[in-house]
């Protein structure tokens, strides 16, 4: 294969890589990483250093549709960055302190169970939640557009949320992978924050998290411009179309996309787990 | 000036998701350009060799410190311009972070100044520890 034909045919993979992760809030990487690997075989390190491109790519160029059309909550995001950020710096210290394996394969069974919960649509109960004290003085309560109309939610369990967000910075300073996955899953599950919101915040809030070890991963020589630049172009073109997609589409089917993508991803960390990759 | 005055005095939570989208789209766009200049160089170049990531080799120290970087952007490399278009990529989430304090402070939100001078600390202290 030469370069040209290379460029186009990653340049394809990484556009439909975009897309998945616009409408998921997962970002790029979850397609990406093992389609470079097992599929035009390429390096670990360099497939890590083109997703973290990805995640950023997708991120950025979804979130300026999400956030224009109020579908981002971006006092949310900046309030759980404070947790992804430094929860990203204590994973990058605990990488060569433990089993990266282990942590594997906690992450990838908890992402297979995920998977099943996500699906469930939420009960109308569930949804007219009434205020809660901590959301409301940190004004996290908002609304986003559905069905030609504007609805409302508040936000619950901010604790419980801010915790595992510092727990989906480590995992993405620990794996290099999977923090999408957890913090779609802390703000849907456990802050009952309305999905679209959820997936639209946390591809909002991935960039910020992936930039914190864009650094690492450059000076450590994983960026590579000849296989970065299909990715990048492509990611992005397919995060915009994504990001049309998912104000066309029912919240019912993007909770069955995300959770066929959490399932995926969830057997691909027991994979690397079980074959000593990660 | 006054213009600018009253523009700030009715800041609101709309404007600064307006802003902040604005800002990440050119931000895209930018890097995007700059990637797909570099691209055209690189691919007439290099285009009909064959490629191969099978085995890491790192990437040289030109293409890995930001001063390497613009050192072979400047001289019309496209692999430099490339890595140029990808530096402007990873900037454009920390020029969020950056912009959303003056946003804040515009709302008079103080709480969130706050807020995300943290995140930008985080940030700051990441980039610099990471001696690129």
């Amino acid at each position: 294969m030469n370069t040209l034909e290379f460029t186009a045919l990653v340049g394809a993979g990484s556009f439909v890589a975009g897309l998945l992760g616009a409408l998921t809030g997962l970002g790029g990487g979850v397609v990406l990483v093992p389609l470079l690997a097992l599929f035009f075989k390429v390096d670990i390190r360099y497939a890590i250093g083109a997703s973290l491109v990805s995640v950023i790519a997708t991120s950025s160029g979804a979130a300026a549709a999400y956030v224009k059309e109020g579908y981002s909550n971006i006092r949310i995001g900046m309030f759980l960055e404070i947790a992804t950020t430094i929860g990203a710096l204590a994973g990058a210290f605990l990488a060569t302190r433990i089993s990266s394996t282990a942590i594997a394969i906690v992450f990838g069974v908890m992402l297979l169970y995920s998977a099943f919960l996500s699906r469930k649509p939420r009960s109308p109960k569930e949804r007219n939640l009434p205020p809660n004290p901590l959301a409301t003085r940190l004004k996290m309560n908002g609304s986003f557009p559905e069905g030609g109309g504007v609805r409302h939610y508040n936000v619950q369990n901010v604790p419980v949320g801010f915790s595992l967000m510092f727990g989906a910075g480590t995992l993405s300073g620990l794996l290099g992978i999977g923090s999408g996955a957890v913090k779609v899953l802390a703000m849907d599950q456990a802050m009952k924050i309305p999905f679209k919101v959820s997936t639209t915040t946390s591809n909002f809030m991935i960039g910020v998290t992936a930039a914190a070890s864009a650094g690492v991963y450059l000076s450590r020589g994983y960026v590579d411009p000849g296989l970065a630049m299909p990715v990048m172009l492509g990611v992005l073109a397919g995060s915009f179309l994504g990001s049309r997609i998912l104000v066309e589409t029912e919240t019912k089917w993007l909770r069955i996309i995300f959770s066929v993508v959490i399932a995926v991803l969830g057997l691909q960390m027991l994979y690397h787990a079980f074959t000593g990759k990660i | 000036m006054s213009a600018l005055m009253s523009a700030l005095k009715n800041w609101d939570d709309q404007r600064t998701e307006t802003f902040i989208g604005n800002l990440l789209r050119a931000g895209v766009l930018l890097a995007a350009s700059v990637v797909g200049i570099g691209a055209i160089i690189f691919l007439r170049k290099y285009g009909g060799l064959p490629s191969d990531y099978r085995t890491f080799h790192g990437e040289p120290e030109q293409f890995r410190t930001i001063r390497g970087i613009f050192h072979e952007a400047l001289t019309l490399r496209g692999r430099g311009i490339i890595q140029l278009g990808l530096v402007l990529l990873m900037a454009t989430p920390v020029a969020r972070v950056v912009f959303s304090i003056w946003a804040f402070a515009a709302e008079k939100d103080r709480m969130y100044v706050a807020f995300t001078l943290i995140v930008l600390a985080v940030l700051l202290y990441s980039f610099l520890g990471s001696g690129i």
